[in-house]
């Protein structure tokens, strides 16, 4: 049986991982992400895993390189500004073909920025945000049950594809208090893996952890594009709210898609034809989901950054042949009689009428 | 005297300049963990420069860290790998540059690890730049007329950063002549004894000659090593000797 509990998002998610299995956490402070630092730094020695606060960003992520390499489920979080120190290690883990989930809380603003809820690290998430030739599987959640159910996924996918995965969370979600279904305790045997670094005889054939195509050559452009292909294939996940007869449809993930929600269930009082698709994977895009869109005529995104980040990529499942908006703003969650209204006059000037 | 040569390092040609200390630290390595009965268990992380090079000489799993986390990468390993022995290989650029924080954290918490850090007072792989070690006024690519050190800084001592961190064992050692390399081989068995009886941080640094980079013929960089290098790097062991 699960437990229904009521939790902090952020707490949420540091449980779930160790219900997945994690029993590996390097972090250090940074608001909107510490309570996931502060829930494992008594929790993690309770169910018998390591706990470091490390010395930076720099150094909890590439303490979870290392736990990765050694075949444990490893788990590091951020925020904003410590989000982009753990670049190094993304990109190392990727290049090194190694599972591993990293969280990212995110907050608003670039430089230092502030401690509220953003969405401006889009970019920085999807298109693989150190250096290199690289993506990585972005999950973004919505609630606090989805807090936990999708760090929960992020290390089964982490370990099918022997990549990092991201938890694109934000202080909205993370800081919020909901009743939570806690999924099942797994084990995980460190030892399963035949590539992870253990030791051996030496007549075995010796686990060298590095760049991949130090030991795989040409064949490795092949296995990456595979790679990719196999995620963006089995990996799209998102949630389809009345897009089916709608005209206008808004694109939305994490808090901001609960607005939206609100906001189609406004619009639809009102007469108006207005859906929401809601991409939980934000890398790999679902571009699948837009094929349901048969009647839409203008998409509109809703996202607290003001460089309409995620519109690039609505534009790329539509073939550019739908106008798409954006709306939404750094600072603050929208609110949902705007978006209506806003929705309003979208539908009126995609038929041809007046636009204010 | 006899001498055996080592299961667990390539005979088979190696990426390291002649006259380096590279090779023979790698050596000294596997001579110890063999001797120990340690080889099965090892578990070893490199830095990106020419330590890492060992990732193809080892017959150790290995794994290759980012530059300047060879220690955090070692660190996240062993703690969830308790009973394999883990040691950390990298050079004075990777430990007292980029690297410095994590250095010095390791020491804080006493991390239960084994560190291997190879000085040679430059930076090797790109071509010898100037480094935290560099001596005063010596030549480098990125000092072309001598290191300042009032612009620059002494050579970094880490027996000075460490001393007041109760760390399991630190030592330095010297790759060059017959009676610095047996010493430094002793240096890195106690290293291994204390890693294996969770002591905490075993850390050996190890003096080593460039000749490429330091545009000496071997036999005169072995010269510098002992006359030049170790008035600013003493050789010999300070926390955890047993000795005097």
């Amino acid at each position: 049986m699960s437990e229904r509990v009521l939790m902090k998002g952020n707490e949420a998610l540091a449980e779930a991982a160790l219900r997945a299995g994690c029993r590996f956490f390097a972090g250090y402070p940074i608001t909107p992400q510490t309570e996931i630092l502060e829930y494992l730094s008594w929790r993690m020695d309770e169910v018998g895993g390591s706990y470091t606060q490390a010395e930076s960003e720099l150094a909890a992520v590439n303490m979870v390189f290392g736990a990765a390499s050694g075949g444990a489920r490893a788990l590091t979080t951020s925020s904003g500004p410590g989000f982009s120190l753990k670049q190094e290690g993304i990109s190392y883990l990727c290049a090194s073909d190694l599972p591993a989930v990293i969280v990212n809380v995110m907050r608003i603003g670039s430089g230092l920025g502030d401690i509220a809820q953003g969405q401006g690290d889009y970019w920085q998430m999807t298109r693989g945000g150190g250096h290199g030739d690289y993506r990585t599987i972005v999950l973004a959640p919505n609630s606090v049950q989805e807090n936990a159910d999708l760090t929960y996924l992020a290390f089964d996918l982490a370990e099918k594809y022997r990549h990092p995965v991201l938890m694109a969370s934000d202080a909205a979600i993370g800081q919020m208090i909901e009743a939570v279904e806690l999924p099942e305790f797994k084990e995980h045997d460190i030892d399963k893996f035949d590539w992870s670094v253990k030791g051996g005889k030496v007549t075995e054939k010796y686990r060298k952890i590095q760049n991949i195509f130090y030991s795989m050559g040409p064949a490795y452009e092949d296995f990456l594009r595979e790679k990719y292909a196999k995620m963006e294939a089995e990996e799209q996940r998102w949630e389809s709210t009345a897009v089916e007869d709608a005209e206008l449809v808004f694109v939305a993930f994490g808090i901001s898609s609960r607005v939206c929600e609100e906001a189609v269930e406004g619009a639809r009082a009102k007469g108006l034809k207005v859906g929401l698709i809601r991409p939980i994977t934000l890398y790999p895009f679902p571009v699948k989901a837009f094929e349901e869109a048969k009647k839409v005529k203008a998409f509109m995104t809703n996202e607290m950054n003001l460089l309409a980040q995620m519109t690039d990529d609505v534009r790329l499942a539509t073939g550019c042949k739908i106008p798409v908006y954006h709306s939404g703003s750094i600072f603050s969650i929208s609110d949902t009689q705007e978006l209506i209204a806003r929705a309003e006059e979208v539908i009126r000037a995609a038929k041809g009428g007046d636009r204010t | 005297m006899k001498l055996k040569a080592p299961e667990r390092v390539t005979f088979n040609k190696s990426g390291f300049c002649p006259g380096c200390g590279h090779g023979v630290a790698g050596r000294l390595i596997a001579e110890v963990a063999e001797e120990m009965g340690l080889a099965d268990k090892l578990i070893t992380t490199v830095d990106v420069a020419c330590g890492s090079l060992h990732l193809e000489d080892w017959h150790f799993d290995t794994v290759m860290a980012a530059h300047g986390r060879t220690l955090v990468t070692a660190i996240g390993l062993k703690k969830v790998r308790k009973d394999n022995p883990v040691l950390a290989y990298y050079g004075d650029g990777a430990g007292y540059a980029i690297g410095m924080a994590e250095t010095i954290h390791a020491g804080l918490r006493n991390d239960n690890v084994i560190a291997i850090v190879v000085n040679n007072a430059i930076y090797g792989m790109t071509g010898g730049q100037m480094a935290p070690t560099t001596l005063p006024g010596q030549k480098t690519t990125s000092s072309p007329y001598g290191k300042d050190a009032a612009r620059f800084g002494k050579p970094f001592r880490i027996e000075d950063a460490y001393s007041g961190f109760d760390i399991g064992y630190l030592a330095r050692g010297a790759l060059v002549g017959a009676a610095n390399i047996n010493r430094a081989k002793k240096m890195i068995r106690k290293a291994f004894e204390k890693h294996m009886n969770n002591q905490g941080l075993c850390y050996v640094e190890l003096l080593s000659p460039c000749p490429t980079n330091w545009n000496l013929a071997p036999l005169k960089a072995k010269d510098f090593l002992l006359d030049e290098m170790t008035k600013h790097f003493p050789l010999g062991e300070f926390k955890g000797g047993d000795a005097k």
